[in-house]
């Protein structure tokens, strides 16, 4: 069985700086996709989006790089979209530098 | 300062990585009340980025010894590693090894069901004959595998952790004994004194001080900051491992696969620039000559870019059909974070750096050794380090692939045990000393007032990564080492007059992001020092200037602290068992 954080199960509680900490990983790629994300993406998902991303961030390093360098999809089509729109933010920050 | 909440324990561990956790294990195995201090949840530590493997002499493939992989350990790490603790961790590697699949890494199997191992550089049989089998490895995921494992272990051998908080300096006596540490919980900024009988720190390397780099934002040399504070000083830090191709800007690796299926660099000229620097072997040369190049060719104004600041590696030649399939990870890396096909287009590439040798002096039982009158190596009481922040030294002026898993395992081990016997004979904690604590309350608090003249913590950051770049990583010489030092020196100044906007107690990760500036400021100083002092190419450290090896002056140890500057202690060269290996020209 995957070892997970513990994460606060209200969503609404979880502070930008506090999402910020949980976007500290051990792998250097996951810090650059995941920090690019909250920088100039979170702002504008809704409340649903918002608990997907949580739900996301407590996946073990190893499973997070899988799924955010595309190596492995994920069966939940939530993840999924939530991985696509983390992978295009940082394509869309490539085209804008 | 008595309404700072206290805990005691036996053993405080700062750092939750494979040597902390190894540790830890070790502790908590033996009944002894430790516990783990993290700034992150244990298992988002850097030692999951670790893919390679272990190396350890199992002979599942081929005929293999522990002695001949203590011969590649000395010799890799050009003559500097000591072997009396060289030879004590190519013993111990076997067991290391079993333990761990003992413990549940699920590691590679032979046809046989014997665990997989796979050749690396620098591995030989017969004392360099030929190629070595000797890399124990659960697929590209060994570091991944390992880290889950022991925090299971510790887990079920009830180890107390301490996760998210943030350690902010060792509590000492005038005695010189390690009392344990000042600590905050970054959830709620509550501090925190711990106890400690004996105290480790495992907090891994410091990469984050140059702008390109390899490893996590978490590492930023935390436990050599809080070193270097309690006047101990750094060992061999002029010695950190740069790779050639990172992806540029970025940092991540881009392996040396690329140019070994044919892939090759360009200068802004289009220019197959290693014809002129390795005639021979051209882009396949050893890692550090790759690397020399690259910096020579941005430094005469042939980089690409608007900045000039990165080459170019060409794989479209190969056609899509063979990026894709022999170098999927790579095409992933280049198309994800740069946009780039590398089927279609080059990828812009520089030197990034990697792995720090160097570190907080120990010796082979863990304990921190420091020069005290005649002594070079008088144990410091009560204070241990293990892994990529300890110096044992047994990587010397360059460590091996697949020599750090073997390093963290064994040497956190071998502190774990060490420190079962120091409790035995030390059964009682020691009075605090409460100006110790009342220092590193203020540390922490100097962050907490307004300071509207200083400078963002932010920009400091980035100009620090920048000049250690620019004079401190492969391209080294007097000059660039000098204005370094000068740069450094009033960089350090105007990092202590820093400031934060963020007051709060909540998460305040700009807090925390300070106090990493700090502990990455100290270190550069130590790194530019040290570089600058020493006159000689060896392993890593490569002086344009200096361009070979001196063992008549240089073949030993740097030392720097805050208070004394630069020092020197001799290079272990005699072995627990065997004979030494003496100097010889490093040729592969």
């Amino acid at each position: 069985m995957p070892i997970t954080k513990p994460v606060n199960e209200s969503v609404q509680a979880v502070s930008l700086s506090e999402l910020r900490w949980q976007c500290r990983r051990g792998m250097l790629e996951l810090d650059i996709l995941l920090n690019t994300f909250l920088d100039r993406k979170y702002s504008q998902l809704n409340e649903t989006q918002h608990q997907v991303f949580t739900r996301l961030l407590q996946y073990p390093d190893q499973t997070l790089f899988d799924l955010l360098m595309a190596n492995m999809p994920s069966t939940n089509p939530d993840i999924a979209e939530m991985v696509q729109q983390v992978r295009m933010a940082m394509v869309n920050k490539n085209r804008v530098s | 300062m008595s309404q700072i909440q206290r805990r005691q324990f036996d053993t405080l561990i700062i750092g939750a990585g494979g040597g902390g956790l190894r540790a830890s294990l070790q502790l908590a195995a033996a009944d002894v009340n430790v516990a783990v201090v993290s700034k992150v949840f244990p298992i988002r530590s850097h030692t999951v980025a670790a893919q390679g493997g272990v190396n350890a002499a199992l002979a599942n493939v081929i005929n293999d010894n522990w002695h001949w992989h203590m011969f590649d350990t000395v010799k890799g790490g050009d003559y500097l590693g000591d072997q009396d603790a060289i030879e004590y961790m190519c013993r111990a590697a076997p067991k290391a090894v079993y333990e761990l699949e003992h413990f549940g890494v699920p590691f590679s199997r032979l046809d046989n069901g014997k665990i997989y191992q796979r050749a690396f550089g620098g591995q030989s049989l017969n004392f360099g004959d030929g190629q070595a089998i000797r890399t124990c490895a659960a697929a590209d995921r060994t570091g991944h595998a390992i880290l889950h494992s022991l925090y299971q272990q510790n887990i079920r051998a009830k180890t107390h952790f301490f996760d998210e908080y943030f350690a902010v300096d060792l509590l000492k006596d005038n005695e010189g004994h390690v009392l344990g540490a000042l600590v905050f919980n970054i959830q709620n900024g509550e501090v925190l004194v711990i106890e400690a009988k004996t105290t480790l720190l495992a907090t891994g390397g410091a990469g984050q001080q140059f702008k390109n780099t390899t490893n996590a934002l978490i590492n930023t040399g935390d436990g050599m900051g809080m070193a270097l504070r309690a006047g101990i000083p750094l060992q061999d830090l002029e010695f950190f491992q740069f790779h050639p191709t990172g992806v540029a800007g970025h940092g991540m690796l881009i392996t040396e696969a690329a140019r070994g299926e044919g892939g090759y660099l360009l200068n802004s000229e289009n220019e197959r620039f290693m014809e002129r620097y390795a005639p021979s072997v051209k882009d396949l040369a050893c890692r550090d000559v790759v690397s020399r190049a690259i910096m020579t060719e941005l430094r005469e104004g042939r980089g690409c870019g608007p900045n000039k600041d990165y080459v170019l590696l060409r794989l479209d030649h190969l056609g899509e059909e063979v990026v894709q399939k022999r170098l999927p990870g790579i095409r992933q890396t280049s198309i994800t974070f740069l946009g780039i096909d590398p089927a279609k287009a080059p990828i812009p590439v520089s030197p990034t750096a990697h792995y720090m040798m160097g570190g907080i002096p120990t010796n082979r039982f863990g304990q921190v050794v420091v020069p005290v009158k005649d002594t070079p190596e008088e144990p410091v009481a009560g204070l241990y380090a293990a892994g990529e922040c300890a110096c044992v030294s047994v990587h010397g002026g360059n460590r091996l692939g697949g020599n750090s898993l073997l390093d963290i395992l064994v040497f956190g081990r071998a502190a774990g045990n060490h420190i079962i016997e120091y409790l035995q004979e030390n059964r009682y904690h020691r009075p605090m000393d409460e100006s110790s604590v009342e220092a590193a309350m203020q540390r922490l608090q100097r962050w907490e007032n307004p300071n509207p003249d200083g400078e963002p913590v932010a920009a400091l950051r980035a100009e620090l990564k920048q000049l250690m770049e620019s004079h401190c990583s492969v391209y080294r010489t007097d000059e660039v080492l000098r204005e370094g030092v000068e740069k450094i020196e009033q960089l350090a100044e105007r990092i202590k007059n820093a400031r934060i906007d963020d007051h709060s107690s909540v998460f305040n990760t700009a807090k925390v992001e300070a106090l990493e500036l700090e502990n990455l400021m100290y270190v550069a100083l130590a790194t530019m020092h040290s570089a600058y002092a020493r006159k000689e190419s060896r392993g890593a450290h490569s002086r344009i200037d200096y361009p070979d090896r001196d063992d008549k002056n240089w073949m030993r140890h740097t030392l720097y602290s805050l208070e004394h500057g630069l020092d020197y202690k001799p290079v272990r060269t005699k072995p627990i068992t065997v004979d030494s290996f003496p100097p010889k020209a490093r040729t592969y």
